[in-house]
């Protein structure tokens, strides 16, 4: 009930998730019953706005592509709620999901597996259109033309097969995937990692300059930080399945709280010799996310923690207007 | 609309150009391999015969010539003649049309079921799949033979029924291969993407999963015919297949039994018939197997 008033009131808000759980069954032994869970993502937490950009960055198998896919209803989740556009997604039907799937969107990580090989951009693109009925189909072709123009592809790209263009074109067909039905939520999902550096600060700016066009608001999943700097508004860490700090980009880079947050920072490679930071090397490895520590999940890696971290989950507390972060020690 | 005329215009020949390029590709990977150009030189030689098995045909090969049985070969028969005065090289011609008609037909309707159960297993897994696939063990279980001649048994011995017989032994094969394809296929972004669009798995399946699988499915369905025709034949051999006056390969096979000494030409060119068209299918499919091996391109 509360959650729906308070979507009501704040007009701004996009997307709403709440406890979000996803847990994998693993199965074992002779008959292949259920042994066991990953849980790749255990109860996260957050909010998005209209027209922002949220990143969540990361280490490998935290959970971040899982949240999104979850999003999506691509897999889905254990536990939560997720409200987009004040309606839960998890409650609604095929037929009802597939009306809201128009303004919820995906922008994949791998330019050469997420493009159909048999299909040509034009049968691509319309595709896109004719499954959500977007336009009169008079009028489809032409908007072809207008999103190829849109992402900065020629126009006679229209009949040609995805492997004839380099990971960057396919990375924009991708975008003029997602772009067609104009939706309101893109989810990146690692959306520039595949590319090389120059052709990344392309599609991130052509990302931008598309989102101040068509008011869009980006779900960035990332692992890289500069990548994540130079894109978002605010940024989420999250680590072995939960979430440890959100705050905005400036606050986190330079007040980042969380000692895992703190750490993850101190990688980041500095190119001038006397800006020369404390680098914070963290011991052992991550955790299997089958069976997560007790108390707070960073405990046994992190050069702080104190017996509470041992026993106590530290719920996602708000420091100042909107830095949240997860620790005992922070107060 | 003005950008469609003028789009279908301009465009269809570089439409063109990127499918004739496609296919160039292909045939110069073909091509390369000799052995499999043998092979669909011998395929496409024996399909042709078949089809104008009437028009070539020097006798007619039902028409019994009691005067004239059990002749050697000569200008007038080339082949000879067999027990009852029929032409064996007019026979062997129309036999082609049956060899051929009943290999496909069987191919067909066990790549039919195969690819259905297949694809419905791997794309939709959990139970289902444990179901089909079990089903698809038993089937695995027998030998493929075995199971026809069972099937037959069962059914009567008739031409079709051998046909619906080594189609059901087929199947699994089929089954099993694209059961994997899919699986592979399935997990692709690509197939993501359209179920983010919010396609139906019918689209799915039939516009984004099957086109990408058709490589190993067109492959086994050639390595296959040469089974199914060697299997088609073997029953006949049998007795329980195609019945006299046909002309299957096989029947003959078997009618040329008796005289294998008198008249051995009766059994050679039956039998030479079959191992060159059986080798030609396998020699095809080995060579279209390498050239439609994405990981060889380029």
């Amino acid at each position: 009930m509360s959650v729906q008033t308070q979507v009501a009131q704040d007009k701004e808000l996009l997307l709403d998730v709440k406890n979000l759980k996803q847990h994998f069954p693993v199965k074992g032994g002779l008959l292949g019953r259920t042994i066991n869970h990953v849980k790749a993502v255990d109860g996260v937490d957050f909010q998005m706005n209209e027209g922002e950009t949220l990143s969540i960055v990361g280490e490998s198998g935290c959970g971040k592509s899982t949240t999104g896919r979850a999003i999506l209803r691509l897999d889905n989740p254990t536990d939560g709620e997720i409200y987009f556009q004040g309606q839960n997604l998890l409650k609604l039907n095929k037929k009802e999901m597939r009306k809201v799937r128009k303004d919820l969107q995906v922008i994949f990580q791998d330019p050469f597996a997420s493009l159909n090989p048999r299909q040509t951009i034009k049968s691509i693109l319309y595709e896109a259109l004719s499954i959500q009925n977007v336009l009169p189909k008079a009028k489809r072709l032409e908007r072809i033309y207008e999103l190829l123009e849109h992402v900065g592809l020629p126009a006679d790209s229209i009949h040609r097969y995805p492997h004839e263009f380099s990971g960057g074109q396919r990375q924009r067909i991708g975008i003029a995937r997602a772009l067609a039905v104009d939706p309101k939520l893109i989810i990146c999902d690692e959306a520039v990692s595949a590319l090389d550096v120059s052709v990344q600060a392309q599609v991130l700016n052509l990302l931008k300059s598309l989102q101040n066009q068509f008011n869009l608001t980006f779900l960035f999943i990332a692992h890289d930080l500069g990548v994540v700097r130079h894109i978002s508004d605010r940024v989420i860490v999250m680590y072995l399945g939960k979430i440890v700090e959100i705050a905005d980009k400036k606050t986190l880079f330079q007040s980042p709280q969380h000692p895992y947050t703190k750490a993850l920072l101190s990688a980041i490679p500095v190119t001038k010799k006397e800006e020369k930071r404390e680098r914070i090397v963290l011991e052992g490895d991550v955790p299997s996310p089958i069976n997560p520590p007790e108390g707070c999940r960073f405990h046994n890696r992190c050069p702080l923690a104190v017996d509470a971290c041992k026993t106590q989950v530290p719920p996602l507390r708000n420091i100042e207007n909107g830095h949240q972060v997860a620790c005992h020690l922070v107060s | 609309m003005k950008t469609e005329v003028i789009d279908e215009k301009i465009q269809s020949p570089i439409r063109n150009k990127v499918k004739k390029e496609k296919w160039r590709s292909f045939y110069l990977r073909l091509q390369k391999n000799k052995l499999a150009l043998v092979g669909g030189i011998i395929v496409l030689f024996y399909m042709l015969l078949a089809l104008t098995a009437s028009l070539i045909a020097p006798h007619d090969p039902y028409e019994i010539d009691l005067l004239n049985k059990l002749q050697q070969p000569s200008m007038e028969h080339w082949l000879g003649t067999d027990d009852k005065g029929r032409d064996v090289l007019s026979r062997l011609l129309y036999g082609a049309q049956l060899s051929l008609g009943v290999g496909f037909a069987s191919l067909f309707l066990g790549a039919f079921f195969g690819i259905i159960l297949g694809i419905v297993a791997g794309y939709y897994g959990k139970w289902i799949d444990t179901i089909i696939m079990r089903f698809i063990d038993i089937l695995l279980a027998f030998p493929g033979i075995l199971l026809a001649l069972a099937i037959v048994a069962a059914l009567g011995s008739s031409l079709i029924n051998v046909t619906i017989a080594v189609g059901i032994f087929t199947i699994p094969v089929f089954a099993r291969i694209v059961r994997g394809s899919t699986l592979s296929v399935k997990k692709l972004e690509y197939i993501d993407a359209v179920r983010s669009l919010g396609a139906n798995d019918i689209t799915i399946i039939f516009k984004h999963i099957l086109p990408n699988i058709l490589s190993p499915i067109i492959v086994q369905g050639t390595l296959r015919l040469a089974t199914v025709i060697l299997t088609t034949s073997a029953l006949s051999f049998l007795g329980l297949g195609a019945q006299p006056p046909l002309p299957e390969w096989g029947a003959m096979l078997s009618n040329g039994r008796d005289f294998l000494f008198s008249a051995p030409y009766l059994t050679i060119f039956p039998g030479l018939a079959i191992a060159t068209l059986v080798l030609g299918f396998n020699l095809f499919g080995d060579g279209l197997r390498d050239a439609l091996d994405p990981r060889l391109k380029k």
